[in-house]
């Protein structure tokens, strides 16, 4: 028991230091936010001096929101993300559970093929992309944007390495109560991997909702565009950068998922992580 | 592989076709000309081009423009070229004029030349600004419109003047004058550190394009007009870049390092340097956000004065129809009406391209209230083309890899001039 | 294994294949057919070149410093992103003053778009007034041109990669780790065990299956990152900053020399893959998730 005391008095004192490197650290990682909060409320002349009389302002929130349809934005990207995420689940635990439930024949160069895109680099093949969507008929529309990701591989690989790891007897079990391929799938291994799902999850999320270069090549209407396309309006060369409309765009385009974390932080952490990925 | 992708192309587009007729009134056969336009979607230009749109098919009823913005030029192109490669390129765009050897070699482009043919339009493409034309004439043809143009002028802060003992009112006329006046203008803390720099030409991105002032007052070309053959390695060029180099190692009154080109219109408004090279398309901007009096000048005389032009020019495609092709070349014309580049200069603060232009009402009294407006129209007698060959991006990449290394101080401006020439010659050769 | 259950198995991959093969096999044959070719010009039709695309890879001197470039700052991001992920998700999965406040803080990475954030950076590096610059007033520091000089820009570059990276890679640690149960944690202290040989011995086995998945995706994106470099430096000053995918970028999109940039696209994926292939296969046999 004295050890363990022990222990705590060196652990408490370690704390300490813990708890001040990690403060340096979160005040590191959170300055470009708290730079865009700054800039974005006060007039253009105080986006490089900090001065605690500078008066407020939401005159930049105002010139952003004039300066594209960010709403409809928006609302592209999300649907985009979802479209992607959904397609993505789909397919890919289709084709994982194919490779863990079933022989046949060239299963490991199938595969091999699968792994092969994981590190294709998507905008190199931007120019025969475009041409297979143009002859699709998909250019400028969101289906076209998100068609060449509905496949993939990191989530087939993933989801191929968690299947493996589900006990057999949970599905010697279900068998024997009768439960067809798709039934097995459904109720013992989609549950089994969820959290595997979520992490797939927020990965491809936080691509899409940053891929650029394709969507620009791929759209032309405010219809099909997402928020990428439209926070580009200020990467204008002419004129300079303008800081105050690009941190007042950047909080507006990403306040609502600040504020979705700041108020579920607590179930996004516990249910995200429930089990971990193990 | 390809029979099978032809068919299916075949069969949607018979299928476009047909959506196309079904989509519209039965009798009204409209032109489709889909315009690709370099500016970020929705800034306050897409409102007047959407403008320009709308009350050109208002008075073509039988023509639809529609245009699209694709962002920067780089973007605009790849957008462009892409679509172009894939078959479905746009009917029109505004790309860099400096990009007509690229649309030219891809076979992208038609000659403006095609479509004039009555003495009026003769006429209208007489009325450019020659220095404005420059770029867009290649092999005796001419293959792009004058339209969003701009050249380098100096900006100064007249406060910064008098403070330092300069006359507010009176920019540098030469380089020495440049120099000495930017050594009056550099201010230093205790420490040795400087507060406030004399002048910066930035040099991120694109420093080619500043530089060519320093040459072309040098009195040097630097590629000709073939775009075949540069001169990187004149002793002239060498001298103009080691005229900047020293600004800055020998002078200390110029930042050390690239100067970032988005950054230097901030610097300006911050005063932390009293005078900058930049584009006139930036005096709206500084106009409106600068606190304090500036002024607007030409660039200094070396041996004499000079400028390149810069911007983009309004191209047509060849892979549009022929209608397609007539209606954006009317639209074309249309644009550039004087009444019409008075007032694009007036709102976005791009150089209005022909002298009929600065005639006009409306632009003669912009330029009397406002007389910086007319510094860039003034300079254009000076001006000569944008740095542009044939494989225009590589060369010119090799080109500002040199100035940078000459800058950041890794090779001497001789050793940085003779290497980018190399590469130059290496990447021309085939086009000899 | 009879035919039925073969169809059934080949029923379940096809959707996934056939996007696949559309999206990335028949675009990246293409790009190695492309790759033995000349660059079709109008005038020129494309002919077959053989190996001259490759030979002119092995003499581009910006090639190679791209190449030099890239795994410089692949070999400062992947090990520091993950490590400082790490650290972090170790704070605030336990007890901290203002551990809501640390979460957030470390979270903002995920939810600013790079391209935004790029710009915010550039105001942080930039001279005379720029953030780094204030602060190394308020210090006496002398002042530098981060981006504009060629001893630092690629450091600037690198530590924007990171920001934004180890935020991301922090909450699939914290995941795993609000998986492991307290009570191991307790016997250890119990036992007397250092915090040291607890952390070695028992968490960093258990989140072994984690570190695994993030180093695959700080490996990935170690060539994938591009978008800052964009903004920030346009791969200068004097090709300081060129990363792979940037120097592709160029010639692809801007030489628009696609044989050129189809042989580089094919060393790379070759490269990679290579890389790829035997990690997995490796980590197959031994990390059951």
């Amino acid at each position: 028991m004295a050890r363990a005391v022990a222990w705590r008095q060196s652990y408490s004192a370690s704390h300490w230091i813990d708890t001040c490197a990690a403060w340096l650290l979160a005040i590191l990682w959170i300055l470009p936010l708290a730079y865009a909060v700054w800039t974005a409320f006060h007039p253009t002349e105080f986006s490089a001096k900090f001065s605690l009389t500078a008066p407020l302002t939401l005159e930049n929130f105002a010139r952003a929101w004039e300066a594209a349809p960010f709403a409809r934005y928006f609302l592209n990207t999300t649907l985009l993300v979802g479209l992607i995420l959904g397609s993505q689940l789909f397919l890919c635990t289709l084709a994982a559970y194919a490779f863990v439930r079933y022989d046949f024949r060239g299963k490991n160069v199938v595969f091999a093929l699968v792994l092969v895109q994981l590190m294709i680099m998507p905008d190199i093949l931007l120019v025969e992309n475009y041409k297979t969507m143009s002859k699709l008929g998909l250019v400028d529309t969101l289906f076209g944007i998100g068609l060449p990701y509905f496949a993939s591989a990191f989530a087939i690989f993933l989801l191929r390495q968690t299947f493996k790891g589900i006990p057999k007897e949970l599905v010697e079990a279900a068998t024997m109560e009768g439960a067809s391929a798709l039934q097995i799938l459904w109720r013992v291994y989609v549950p089994l991997a969820k959290p595997v799902y979520v992490a797939f999850a927020l990965v491809s999320v936080s691509y899409h909702w940053n891929n650029f270069l394709w969507p620009l090549v791929v759209t032309n209407s405010v219809n099909s565009r997402p928020l990428t396309v439209g926070l580009q309006v200020f990467a204008s060369a002419d004129q300079g950068i303008d800081w105050s409309i690009i941190t007042a765009a950047t909080l507006l385009t990403a306040a609502p998922l600040l504020l979705a974390f700041l108020l579920f932080q607590r179930q996004f952490v516990q249910s995200f992580m429930r089990a971990g990925i193990k | 592989m390809k029979t099978s992708f032809h068919s299916l192309q075949s069969i949607s587009r018979a299928f476009a076709t047909a959506f196309t007729l079904a989509a519209l009134p039965a009798g009204a056969q409209s032109v489709e000309v889909p315009f690709y336009f370099p500016v970020a979607v929705g800034g306050p230009i897409t409102k007047i081009i959407d403008q320009f749109a709308t009350d050109f098919n208002k008075e073509n009823p039988s023509i639809k423009v529609s245009p699209i913005y694709a962002g920067s030029y780089q973007d605009t192109i790849v957008k462009a070229l892409t679509a172009n490669k894939a078959g479905t390129p746009p009917v029109a765009s505004v790309l860099l004029s400096t990009d007509t050897f690229t649309l030219i070699d891809e076979d992208a482009i038609v000659s403006i030349d095609t479509f004039v043919k009555s003495p009026e339009d003769k006429a209208w493409l007489g009325g450019f600004y020659k220095a404005f034309l420059l770029n867009g004439q290649i092999g005796g043809k001419t293959w792009g419109v004058p339209f969003q143009r701009s050249t380098v002028v100096l900006y100064w802060n007249k406060e910064m003047f008098k403070e330092a003992g300069l006359d507010p009112n009176k920019a540098p006329q030469t380089w020495a004058e440049m120099t000495s006046m930017a050594q009056k203008l550099t201010k230093k803390d205790a420490s040795g550190k400087v507060t406030q720099y004399g002048i910066q030409i930035p040099s991120s991105g694109f420093p080619y394009w500043l530089f060519q002032g320093l040459t072309t007052q040098n009195d040097v070309i630097l590629a000709n007009e073939a775009g075949t053959q540069t001169k990187f390695d004149d002793p002239k060029v060498i001298e103009a870049l080691q005229y900047w180099v020293d600004l800055s190692k020998k002078h200390g009154v110029h930042p050390s390092g690239i100067v970032e080109w988005g950054t230097t219109p901030k610097d300006f408004m911050e005063k932390k340097v009293a005078m900058i090279w930049t584009t006139t398309g930036n005096l709206t901007n500084i106009r409106t956000n600068a606190k304090f009096d500036f002024g607007v000048a030409m660039l200094p005389a070396g041996k004499k004065r000079g400028s390149p032009t810069g911007g983009g020019n309004f191209f047509i495609f060849k892979k549009a129809t022929p209608a397609q092709q007539e209606a954006a070349f009317k639209f074309a014309k249309w644009l550039t009406q004087p009444a019409r580049a008075a007032q694009w200069g007036i709102d976005t603060g791009y150089v209005a391209v022909s002298p009929a232009a600065w005639d006009t009402p409306a632009l003669k009294k912009y330029a009397t209230e406002f007389p910086p407006a007319a510094v860039a129209r003034d300079q254009l007698q000076y001006a000569v083309a944008e740095l542009s060959t044939h494989d225009n991006q590589r060369v010119t990449k090799a080109f500002n890899d040199g100035l940078q290394a000459a800058l950041t101080g890794s090779k001497t401006a001789e050793a940085a001039m003779r290497d980018a020439q190399k590469e130059a010659e290496r990447l021309l050769r085939s086009y000899k | 294994m009879n035919a039925q259950k073969q169809a059934h198995a080949w029923l379940l991959l096809l959707p996934a294949l056939a996007l696949l093969v559309t999206f990335t096999h028949y675009p990246a044959v293409a790009t190695l057919i492309d790759s033995f070719m000349s660059t079709p010009k109008p005038n020129r039709a494309s002919v077959f070149v053989g190996l001259d695309n490759y030979a002119s890879m092995v003499d581009d001197p910006i090639f190679w410093q791209a190449l030099h470039n890239n795994l410089w700052f692949a070999l400062a991001t992947i090990p520091l992103s993950v490590g400082l992920a790490l650290a972090m998700a170790l704070w605030v999965n336990g007890k901290i003053a203002g551990r809501g406040f640390l979460r957030m803080a470390y979270f903002t990475p995920t939810v600013l778009p790079m391209i935004a954030v790029a710009n915010i950076w550039l105001f942080f590096y930039t001279p005379s007034y720029g953030l780094l610059e204030q602060a190394g007033n308020l210090l006496g520091l002398p002042s530098k041109n981060w981006l504009g000089d060629k001893a630092t820009a690629l450091g600037a570059i690198t530590a924007v990669a990171i920001w934004k990276e180890a935020g991301f890679f922090m909450i699939f640690y914290l995941a795993a780790l609000q998986g492991i149960n307290p009570s191991l944690r307790e016997a250890a202290a119990i036992e007397g065990a250092s915090r040291w040989f607890f952390f070695r011995r028992v968490l960093w086995p258990l989140l072994m299956p984690t570190t695994i998945f993030v180093l695959i995706n700080a490996v990935i994106n170690a060539f994938r990152m591009v978008d800052h470099v964009v903004v920030m430096t346009r791969g200068g000053p004097d090709n300081a900053t060129t990363l792979l995918l940037y120097h592709l970028y160029e010639v692809g999109f801007k030489f628009w020399d696609q044989a050129y940039a189809a042989a580089i696209t094919v060393v790379l994926l070759v490269a990679l893959a290579t890389v790829a292939l035997v990690q997995f296969f490796v980590l197959d046999r031994r990390a059951h998730y």
